[in-house]
């Protein structure tokens, strides 16, 4: 069948327009079907390079889709299309209300929709940029709940880190827990940052997301990667948080993605208004930076850096 | 009256930010009232600060327990209230999404960390609430169902309606819940609107909040001994929602009494004012919700609607 752009949700707008999630659906139908998913929180832009790349090369050559794929680049249409995190007109979070439900108010219903055209998916794959001050190196965030089943899909593709975090009843409502909880496998990848798109991320995930369809049988003909990256494992290791001591302008000493030693600066945190230097943050132990501010103006308590350690295995 | 500073925190641009508290009364930690916690609870403020009136006025005619003690939070967050924003200014965090709070973590859990540790191991705890949908609620009680929670005790309020309902999982990490997890008997004070003054239903607040005072012996006032409060149950709401999107030509307002059948409003179309549908009330009863912006979405909650039993 032809590559097609299908309409799940339409609901109705007050002046003369209807809210549209849409997909891309690539494939036969026989086999796996593999959803790509992005844009629940409307300013983290990186998948829809991903999604963009993905179509590309999908449409190029659809007889080699033995199965389904989905491209969704627009959980939260109105929130993409209007610089705005949520759902406008919305308090909560978007990815803090699912399952939905199908006669509740309305983002409940288009929360129910989607989750209910996504399950029974073979895998999906949820792609977030953390949000527009933290700045993020490709990782996968799976619950403990989940990790012995997905650790094998997560590290195929191609990121640096996969981060097992503990199953807080506050994310209970994620879309990845939902789906989970349904029995559809689904990954959440977390990659660079808010309103920008990390090209160099994005080349690496589609190769990644590549690896994984032709690994699940549902990609054929084309060339896959000859090798992925092997992700560190936080479970391998510990994650320190290190937020700001001030309020005040960070900026970055210590390049994102670099390996820092106990005491290396990693940031100072200036006043603008005096020229003081407030703090030379340093690290606290030695590892890899895999979270760097990106927004500079910060208070007290903002995060400012994650660095992750592994275990010494040896001595 | 004691004023005390909860929290000072520098800001990278602005003046200081601090949380300001007003303390009445003994110490023993009874009764602690915590208004806004987002920037366009201006209602809610409103109420917190005719408590505080009150209170004063209260004080100097010996009319507040000198072993009980009431501390008064007028606002968590006059950052946000400054700049009208609902959330917290800097990065759109939610305070209310972060309670039991964390002193060395993210700003706002800071600020939640630093509120919570000057409300908790009070005896009961009010706070001056709003709902995540923009609407209008007849003035109620809401009292969270943890296990915890003393509904009965909510009465004292003396308000109409006393609303009990069941947390969902972003519950966890607010005040309310966390409250009660630590032995704070715990309730959310609706009063009416949010972002505009109703001063009617600001009265009903804040009279409720001093004849709850009264009741547990915290003040001595001269007061109205107020309704007898029919407790319900969340669920049983009955919902009246857009089937259309358009204009919502409101023809009720919150607390008013109406019929099965009754219409609540109609929708309109936005170009030609033609009638999309007419709402009407599922059930004889009082309007405990509207929808309040002009323009409604399809599939919204329009209304919700407390039916009575004979
Ligand atoms: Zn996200």
């Amino acid at each position: 069948m032809d590559p097609y752009v299908k309409t799940v949700v339409s609901e109705e707008l007050p002046v003369a327009e209807e809210l549209k999630i849409k997909k891309l659906v690539v494939g036969s139908g026989d086999g796996p079907r593999v959803c790509i998913i992005t844009g629940i929180h409307g300013d983290e832009l990186e998948g829809q390079y991903v999604c963009f790349e993905m179509a590309r090369r999908l449409r190029a050559s659809p007889e080699a889709v033995k199965g389904t794929v989905e491209i969704w680049p627009a959980i939260n249409p109105l929130g993409v299309d209007s610089v705005c995190r949520g759902i406008p007109t919305f308090d909560l979070d978007m990815n803090r209300i699912f399952p939905g439900s199908y006669d509740g108010h309305m983002v409940e219903r288009v929360a129910n929709q989607v989750v209910d055209d996504l399950a029974g998916a073979d895998m999906v794959v949820d792609i977030h940029s953390s949000n527009v001050f933290l700045y993020e190196m490709p990782q996968a965030r799976i619950s403990q709940m989940t990790a012995q089943r997905l650790m094998p899909f997560a590290k195929l593709l191609n990121l640096d880190f996969i981060w097992v975090h503990e199953a807080a009843t506050v994310l209970q409502s994620t879309i990845a827990h939902s789906l989970n909880s349904l029995g559809t496998p689904t990954l959440v990848v977390e990659m660079g940052i808010g309103m920008r798109i990390t090209q160099e991320y994005g080349d690496r995930l589609v190769a990644g997301l590549f690896n994984l369809l032709a690994k699940m049988g549902v990609w054929g003909a084309i060339p896959v990667p000859a090798s992925v990256s092997s992700p560190l494992v936080s479970t391998d290791g510990e994650v320190t948080m290190i937020n700001s001591p001030f309020s005040g302008v960070v900026v970055n000493t210590a390049p994102h993605s670099s390996w820092v030693k106990p005491g290396a600066v990693l940031c100072q945190v200036v006043s603008p208004l005096t020229g003081d230097v407030l703090a030379d943050v340093k690290s606290p132990v030695e590892g890899l930076l895999f979270t760097q501010r990106g927004y500079p103006v910060v208070y007290e308590g903002s995060l400012i850096a994650r660095i992750f350690s592994p275990n010494r295995k040896s001595n | 009256m004691e004023r005390i500073e909860i929290l000072r925190m520098k800001s990278p641009f602005r003046d200081d930010f601090v949380i300001h508290g007003f303390h009445f009364g003994g110490p023993k930690k009874t009764v602690a009232i915590v208004g806004p916690m987002r920037g366009d609870e201006a209602q809610q403020l409103f109420v917190a600060s005719q408590i505080v009136k009150n209170l004063t006025h209260l004080e100097r005619q010996g009319r507040v327990s000198n072993e009980l003690g009431i501390l008064v939070i007028p606002t968590v967050n006059s950052f946000s209230l400054n700049v009208h924003k609902r959330f917290w200014a800097m990065d759109n965090t939610d305070i209310n999404r972060m309670f039991p709070g964390y002193d060395q973590g993210e700003t706002t859990q800071r600020i939640a960390a630093a509120l919570f540790e000057a409300v908790k191991g009070y005896a009961w705890g009010v706070q001056l609430a709003s709902y995540y949908l923009s609407g209008n609620f007849t003035p109620h009680v809401r009292v969270m169902r943890t296990g915890y929670e003393d509904a009965a005790a909510a009465e004292a309020f003396g308000l109409p309606y006393v609303c009990r309902y069941d947390p969902a999982p972003f519950d966890t990490v607010v005040l309310n819940y966390n409250w009660q997890i630590f032995g704070t008997r715990a309730y959310s004070l609706y009063s009416g609107s949010t972002d505009v003054l109703s001063h009617d239903m600001a009265k009903l607040s804040w009279q409720a909040v001093i004849r709850f005072l009264n009741s547990i012996k915290a003040v001595s006032a001269p007061l109205h001994p107020g309704s007898r409060s029919l407790v319900f149950a969340a669920d049983e709401l009955q919902t009246v929602t857009s089937q259309q999107a358009g204009v919502l030509y409101n023809r009720v307002a919150v607390g008013q009494y109406v019929r099965k059948d009754d219409q609540l409003a109609t929708i309109l179309d936005p170009f030609t004012g033609e009638q999309l549908q007419s709402l009407t009330s599922p059930a004889d009863g009082v309007v405990f919700f509207a929808h309040t912006k002009p323009l409604v979405h399809q599939h919204s909650r329009a209304f919700q609607i407390l039916p009575f039993h004979s």
